[in-house]
């Protein structure tokens, strides 16, 4: 299972071979990583997005929290989250070709950042399989270059307006019940 | 350290020194008594500097890897920190396989390389390795000190890391150009390590799920390892085994946490442990695992390990719980404060049918070997067992004889069975028995070594003669590589036996004169009782006894390697 991991560490030169080295050293792949200073300059944030079974996640998170340099690890997978990446695409275009490319761009709400005779470069931010499916969809063009930053993503503040999808349908089922009891009694 | 009168840095705060100066008063600080280490280019300087300022003990090896078991050997006895120190490039690289080794056993190290001028680094500099690269997943923590504001604190978070939570080893590496500038000297009283708090009280909700699941066992077993040791936890474990009357099995790095004279005991548990050690935990209902990582030679087939049981896992390691062995009640912590919460929780059980039936075994598959008039491994473990009514410390090699030792000698004392359980090092024993004996002097110190191993390291005899170390150096030689030729037996068909033969074995004999070290040479049975006699008898010297032993001999009981209990062979 995919599993998006929030890792707080300290600002230091070594925290990240140390982490990358873990991983190796047990034989995990990484699918993608993520790393930049956060609100506090001393402490920086890395976002692993990891595969594996629940048993070797939990060995993942207990071995990182052994590293003395991380501060602390959160796996978000289990709790509502917001995950965005970003990705620049550089794709072949000709003249008759570069007004498709711009309005599969418009649809996936990408930016055309660069434009050359021959190529026409877009930004598009987004969740990691949107991303995916505007790659495939521009793939048919030529896609001459592909940067990804890898995902970057926060815990949701809970408040009541944000429902995971079992908590809708607890919801949905509870005025149904209300309903029918509406109705019995009417 | 207490800022204090006897403090002999008292008058030395907020002075300015030199780098190599604060380095030595941080020792200071630390209470280290001894450094074991080789000299360099690199460290000439901290050497003079820890004689000239210090009453600190210097032991010099003859080599960096001889220094580094040999600190290993001193904080497996103590539970002191062991302390290093080595020149740079091949000085700190030849540290390699002693540091993992201690990061194998939870032995805490605290191991200072020197680095070149921090403007050099990386420039494949005269004798520069990136120590800090190559040590990062063999240490618990390693630092490289690139400011010398940062000298003492860095210190000061080393010596935290290395002795607290699981203990293990931790590198400080010192660029030479760090060492030669000046800044004032103050040793902070608390170390600044946001990201570390090691667990050390255990949960108090786990720990009653723990003693309800004991309560209601019908056949317990404790399996104690190193933890026990490390946490000076022998009276809780002997309270919680009488209260509820459960078998004890000792793991190879838990020996002599638990005595092994005693009716509950049952030796130890593993590949080579008893026929009873293994069989009750795999008819167990109730295994209760304390400060061990259940490694693959103490569980044979995860599968198929203790299949009957509920297992309740006590480790201050997270990690080393359900690494293995899916625990059903994992407890987090110190095993000291984990037994002192279980004890009173637990009901007296008095298991008379459990124990009963183990009684059986012990009767029905003792630990026996073959008896000849030649010389057999067991047979002079067991006498020197009589002789030194185990009140010995043991410091054993890797192979066949470290494993007869660890079933025969019943060990009875904590901390007196000093052996490389995890890496299994070759070329161990004597350097470890040299930081032994250096700390040591209430009781016999033995190096038990095969005549493969104790060629690895034999240039430490060098040191053993230096600081005329009472070690009595027992050597067994059957020409060939023991427990490897045993392996090549019954599961590789005898197929490359001609690597196995140690053809060049030189007269052991004639190197320890070479060493000025008196020696003694057996052959026969009723040699061995006098000789180890007349060698126990000489308290202030080294001494060598070469035994040639039989060759044929396999050990036994032995679980093939990812077998289990029913794979068992015996004699």
């Amino acid at each position: 299972m995919r599993h998006t991991i929030s890792i707080l560490v300290e600002n230091k030169f070594g925290v990240l071979t140390r982490i990358a080295g873990l991983f190796s050293a047990k034989g995990y792949n990484i699918e993608s990583i993520s790393v930049g200073p956060t609100e506090d300059p001393s402490i920086s944030r890395m976002t692993i997005v990891t595969n594996g079974d629940d048993d070797q996640i939990e060995q993942i998170i207990k071995h990182l929290n052994k590293l003395i340099d991380i501060l602390k690890v959160v796996d978000l997978t289990n709790e509502p989250f917001v995950e965005r990446e970003l990705a620049l695409i550089k794709v072949k275009v000709n003249p008759y070709t570069r007004g498709d490319v711009i309005e599969i761009s418009d649809i996936f709400r990408a930016k055309v950042v660069d434009i050359g005779p021959t190529t026409l470069t877009v930004e598009v931010t987004g969740k990691s399989d949107k991303i995916t499916a505007m790659i495939n969809m521009l793939a048919p063009y030529g896609i001459v270059e592909l940067a990804r930053t890898g995902v970057v993503a926060l815990k949701r503040e809970f408040k009541g307006e944000v429902y995971t999808s079992k908590e809708i349908k607890l919801i949905k089922k509870k005025s149904r019940q209300k309903q029918v009891e509406d109705d019995e009694k009417g | 350290m207490e800022k204090s009168k006897t403090n002999p840095n008292k008058d030395f705060y907020g002075k300015t020194l030199m780098g190599i100066e604060i380095f030595v008063r941080s020792l200071i600080e630390e209470n280290v008594d001894v450094v074991f280490g080789c000299p360099g280019n690199a460290v000439l300087g901290i050497f003079d500097a820890l004689l000239e300022i210090s009453g600190i003990k210097i032991i010099l090896a003859r080599h960096e890897f001889g220094a580094v078991l040999s600190a290993s050997g001193y904080a497996r006895a103590t539970g002191k920190p062991g302390v290093v120190v080595a020149s740079s490039g091949p000085g700190a690289s030849n540290l390699v396989t002693g540091i993992a080794d201690a990061n194998m056993d939870s032995v805490p190290l605290v191991i200072f390389t020197a680095q070149v001028p921090t403007k050099l680094i990386g420039n494949e500099t005269f004798q520069e390795v990136d120590i800090v690269g190559i040590t990062r997943p063999i240490t618990k923590h390693n630092f490289l000190v690139t400011k010398i504001e940062e000298l003492t604190s860095t210190i000061k978070s080393a010596f935290h890391i290395a002795t607290t939570g699981r203990p293990g080893p931790v590198l400080v590496d010192l660029p030479r150009d760090i060492l030669a500038e000046k800044f004032t000297f103050d040793y902070p009283e608390k170390v600044n390590l946001r990201g570390y708090n090691p667990i050390y009280s255990a949960h108090s909700g786990q720990i009653k799920r723990a003693a309800e699941i004991i309560n209601n066992s019908l056949r317990p077993v404790i399996i104690a390892g190193g933890g026990v040791t490390i946490s000076n936890a022998f009276g809780e474990l002997r309270e919680l085994a009488r209260k509820i009357n459960s078998p004890v099995a000792t793991t190879l790095m838990g020996q002599g946490v638990y005595p092994e004279d005693d009716q509950l005991s049952l030796g130890m548990i593993g590949m080579h442990g008893t026929w009873y050690a293994n069989n009750a935990v795999n008819e167990s209902d109730c295994v209760i695992a304390i400060g061990s990582r259940l490694d693959e030679r103490v569980t044979g087939d995860f599968n198929k390990f203790a299949p009957k049981a509920k297992k309740i896992h006590i480790d201050i390691d997270p990690s080393s719980i359900s690494k293995n062995i899916k625990a059903d009640v994992p407890i987090v912590g110190d095993v000291k404060d984990a037994l002192k919460k279980l004890i009173p929780l637990v009901k007296n059980l008095n298991n008379e049918e459990w124990l009963s039936q183990i009684k059986k075994w012990k009767n029905e598959h003792p630990l026996k070997y073959k008896s000849t008039d030649k010389v057999s491994v067991p047979f002079v473990i067991e006498k020197l067992r009589d002789l030194t009514g185990a009140n010995a410390v043991i410091v054993t090699d890797v192979g066949q004889f470290q494993m007869w030792t660890a079933q025969f000698f019943k060990f009875l004392y904590p901390r007196t069975h000093i052996t490389s359980g995890g890496l299994g090092t070759m070329g161990f024993s004597l350097p470890a028995s040299i930081g032994v004996a250096i700390t040591v002097k209430d009781r016999p110190v033995i190096s038990i070594n095969g005549n493969r191993g104790f060629q690895i390291n034999l240039q430490e005899l060098a040191t053993v003669t230096a600081y005329n170390l009472p070690i009595k150096i027992l050597i067994f030689n059957d020409g060939h590589i023991d427990i490897t030729r045993q392996w090549q037996e019954l599961q590789w068909r005898k197929k490359f036996d001609e690597i196995l033969i140690d053809s060049s074995c030189p007269d052991f004999i004639k190197i320890a004169d070479a060493y000025g070290i008196q020696s003694f040479r057996v052959e026969m049975a009723n040699e061995v009782e006098p000789t180890l006699k007349k060698a126990l008898a000489l308290k202030d010297k080294p001494v060598l006894i070469e035994f040639k032993t039989i060759y044929e001999e396999n050990i036994f009981p032995y679980i093939p390697l990812g077998g289990s209990v029913s794979d068992i062979i015996e004699h």
